[in-house]
């Protein structure tokens, strides 16, 4: 071969092997994308019943319940509530009333099966999808409410 | 009245930080020998202010001076004295002094370590780290002055957050940030190169020792927090492409590349600008994990509470460095030549290989981690990348990068015999193969990642070690060089040493991990005292829980005795911590480390009846994981000690002519 050939076949073999890298990263990223729905937008029915996703808001007051290695509490944005189960140990941080991320699948009835539970990690911080969750439920129903009441 | 004076010092720290960075460029622009001197002088000030600084609010501390906002939400009374010391960068404006500081710090080094370099570059130098250092210094006094008074001051502190009370606090950021910022000067030299237009082989063997040291301390960093999440988290995760871990592991790839790529530019005068593109990048992805800490944009471990002026700040600053970076590039970058050219089967072609593979890596971890956040900024909704991303997209580019490492430090420059080499390490690969494939039997069910691990590690060792006698057998020993009378293996050359050590450590991470990831066993288990649980083969019970009183905690003990079949192993006395003061608490795990396997038993929570929620792992081959970074750490630092790095300049820059390089470079360097 001539070093001109050799040169082009390099080339080539290179950029084949980037693009195979760059399709094997694309095809592994969207199927790896986890989204984020809050209470509300569960109980709309808005989340997939087919594949992962993380819902976040407040640990509803007087709703968590061991039974043994299984947990359940809700979740809550102040205007919808979704029960979660969870097999394991929770944060340190995990409280009643508290901010909190769950990611997980929903199950047939609406129950959120939830594989890793992320709380706040010290007093002050709160995670921000959970506030936004909130903030946005506070909003919508503000709207909702007659200017009287505001 | 010592906090103003903190605040003062580092005011006048960020004048000489201006001066640093203005009048040795404008000198060196013009030729100017008293204007280049300056780089020198206002380095040294700059980091004796820092330092003062640094003092005063250290003395804070001791003191319990919480009329100092930044002490009074860091530390309180009942902190013990180790963490009062480390609480100083515990929180965002603190580690912001220390980053800083160690920005000063390395200027001070170059300043001292680069007397032989011409006037001319060790001012572009220092003039660059300068400019850097404004950016940073002034971050700091415009919008995070860690000596803020808080009128009227509390009578105790809110003490530092539990989860940083712990060793891991004194050693992760300390040696995390000597990487991030050490960067700065493999940066400082290609900016300083760009201006002088002389980027030859001199250049490049200037700045590999500083990326070498800055790489070896990244390295350490990332591994020491690694090492600290696992047993401080309490869920026995050691990575979890967390995006703030992502932000650190991003230059740790590019600077991989930028160290190779740089041997290829000082032994072969190739790939410099894709060398000068590399500094940049590493620099501008440290800049970009500075964003991602601080602007609170992210939900982490590592996320400080912030205000929004601090990520805009941040974000122009970075704007401003990588678009100044990437316009001189692109505007002086294309004069500088092309160097030597290479055959298919050579070094060189190895070398790209591994950069190819290692900024492909990066750029998946890039997209993994922005691609929320932008997403996210822009209201189109709120996603997250998942670790089973990560994990398939580097697995497959792991592997080749693996196998190149085998054999690529004993190929040629310039061109190789493929069949030659083959020739040469066939039995080496043979047995690596077999061997690989059967030890994973040993442990227990074969599992593929396990076997390609071993494959690979065995490899990467046998080729070292088979490499390493064919050297010492074909160095003949030097008359003339004092290192003849030392043992043989001096005279391979403190760079190579490092190489192949670090080479070593990364055979044993991949082992490390691989065995971790495929054999590791976990398990959540609701414990009563006196009851016992069986996890891999061990078996754990659960003797009873003990209250303790910490200094500033207390703690529910637990009590379990491990048992491997009939044998008794050490007793491990997992904690649930309670710190009043921040209402707050905390798990503390208990480990039994070994070479082979880890023994991890967490706390979970009490339940009603006197039982407990706990979490038993059995990790093996954990500790290879640390092991292996810590070989790279001395790797990195050996091969920087290497003596050729201290030779004159003058030595230097001739020792490998090339056409392209002599006829760019100006006649100042070289006499």
């Amino acid at each position: 071969m001539k070093q001109r050939t050799k040169r082009l076949v390099a080339v080539l073999v290179g950029l084949g092997g980037v693009s195979l890298a760059v399709a094997l990263t694309l095809n592994a990223f969207r199927d790896n994308l986890v989204f984020f729905f809050s209470p509300s937008q569960v109980l709309a029915q808005e989340a997939p019943l087919d594949r992962a996703f993380r819902i976040g808001g407040l640990v509803e007051d007087g709703s968590v319940q061991r039974e043994g290695i299984r947990v359940s509490f809700n979740v809550t944005d102040t205007a919808a509530v979704v029960p979660v189960v969870f097999d394991g140990i929770l944060p340190d941080l995990f409280r009643e009333g508290q901010g909190v991320v769950a990611v997980g699948r929903l199950l047939e009835g609406g129950v959120f099966h939830a594989n890793q539970v992320l709380a706040k990690h010290d007093e002050t911080y709160m995670p921000p999808e959970a506030a936004e969750a909130i903030k946005q439920a506070q909003r919508e129903q503000a709207r909702v409410m007659p200017p009287e009441e505001l | 009245m010592l906090p103003e004076i903190g605040l003062l010092a580092l005011i006048l720290a960020l004048i000489l930080a201006l001066l640093q960075g203005v009048l040795p460029l404008l000198g060196a622009a013009r030729g100017d020998q008293a204007l280049m001197a300056v780089g020198r002088s206002a380095a040294w000030g700059q980091f004796v202010f820092l330092f003062i600084a640094y003092l005063i609010l250290t003395h804070a501390f001791l003191t319990h001076d919480f009329s100092v906002a930044y002490v009074a939400s860091h530390s309180n009374l009942a902190l013990p004295l180790k963490y009062q010391l480390s609480a100083v960068w515990g929180g965002h404006e603190g580690s912001l002094l220390l980053w800083a500081l160690m920005l000063g710090f390395w200027s001070v080094m170059v300043s001292i370590f680069s007397r032989s370099l011409p006037a001319d570059v060790l001012a572009r130098v220092l003039g660059v780290m300068g400019l850097v250092a404004v950016g940073f210094i002034g971050f700091m006094v415009f919008t995070s002055s860690p000596f803020e008074r808080l009128i009227p001051a509390p009578l105790d502190g809110r003490d530092l957050n539990p989860m940083l009370q712990d060793p891991g606090l004194i050693f992760h950021p300390p040696t995390l940030y000597m990487g991030y910022v050490g960067f700065v000067v493999p940066f400082a030299f290609a900016i300083a190169a760009l201006l002088g237009g002389r980027l030859d082989a001199a250049w490049a063997r200037w700045s590999r020792p500083w990326t070498a040291v800055a790489w070896a301390f990244l390295t350490l960093g990332i591994g020491l927090g690694s090492w600290w999440a696992y047993y401080e988290l309490g869920w026995g995760g050691w990575w979890f492409w967390d995006p703030v871990e992502n932000a650190s592991l991003m230059p740790w790839l590019t600077g991989t590349a930028l160290l190779h790529s740089l041997a290829v530019t000082e032994k072969r005068g190739t790939f410099k600008n894709w060398t000068v593109m590399l500094a940049i990048l590493t620099f501008s992805l440290t800049l970009l994990g500075a964003f991602l800490v601080r602007s609170g944009v992210l939900t982490s471990v590592h996320a400080f509470a912030v205000d929004p002026s601090r990520g805009s700040y941040l974000l122009g600053y970075m704007a401003v460095v990588v678009g100044i970076s990437l316009s001189l590039f692109a505007w002086r970058g294309p004069k500088v030549g092309l160097g030597g050219s290479f055959g298919m089967f050579s070094r060189e072609t190895g070398l790209l290989l591994n950069n190819v593979i290692l900024v492909v890596a990066c750029a998946a971890v890039l997209l993994g981690t922005i691609y929320p956040l932008v997403l996210d900024a822009l209201g189109l909704g709120k996603i997250s990348v998942g670790p089973p991303y990560f994990e398939s997209v580097f697995l497959p580019l792991m592997l080749p990068l693996m196998l190149l490492l085998g054999f690529g430090p004993t190929v040629r420059w310039k061109q190789d015999d493929p069949l030659q080499v083959l020739r040469r390490l066939r039995l080496i690969l043979a047995f690596s193969l077999v061997v690989g494939m059967l030890w994973p039997l040993a442990v227990g069910s074969w599992s593929l990642l396990a076997a390609m691990g071993t494959f690979l590690g065995l490899w990467i060792m046998a080729t070292i070690v088979h490499d390493v006698f064919v050297r010492l057998r074909q160095t003949p020993p030097v008359p003339e060089h004092d290192e003849a009378k030392s043992p043989r293996v001096r005279r391979l050359g403190l760079g190579y040493v490092g190489m192949q050590l670090a080479h070593f450590g990364m055979a044993l991470m991949v082992v490390g991990i691989t065995f971790v990831i495929g054999y590791d066993q976990e398990r959540d288990v609701h414990l009563r005292i006196g009851e016992t649980i069986t996890v891999a083969g061990y078996d754990f019970r659960l003797e009873g829980i003990s209250r303790v009183q910490g200094p500033n905690y207390v703690a529910d003990r637990g009590e379990v005795t491990v048992f491997d079949g009939e044998r008794q192993l050490p007793t491990l006395y997992p904690e649930k911590r309670y710190y009043p003061s921040q209402e707050m608490p905390m798990t503390q795990a208990s480990l039994n480390r070994g070479i082979f396997r880890d023994l991890y038993v967490s706390l979970g929570e009490p339940l009603p009846d006197g039982s407990w929620i706990a979490r038993v792992y059995y990790k093996p081959y954990m500790n290879w994981v640390w092991l292996g970074c810590l070989l790279m750490t001395f790797g990195g630092l050996i091969a920087a000690a290497d003596r050729r790095y201290r030779l004159k300049t003058a030595q230097a820059s001739v020792a490998h002519p090339d056409p392209a390089v002599l006829a760019n470079a100006k006649p100042s360097g070289t006499g």
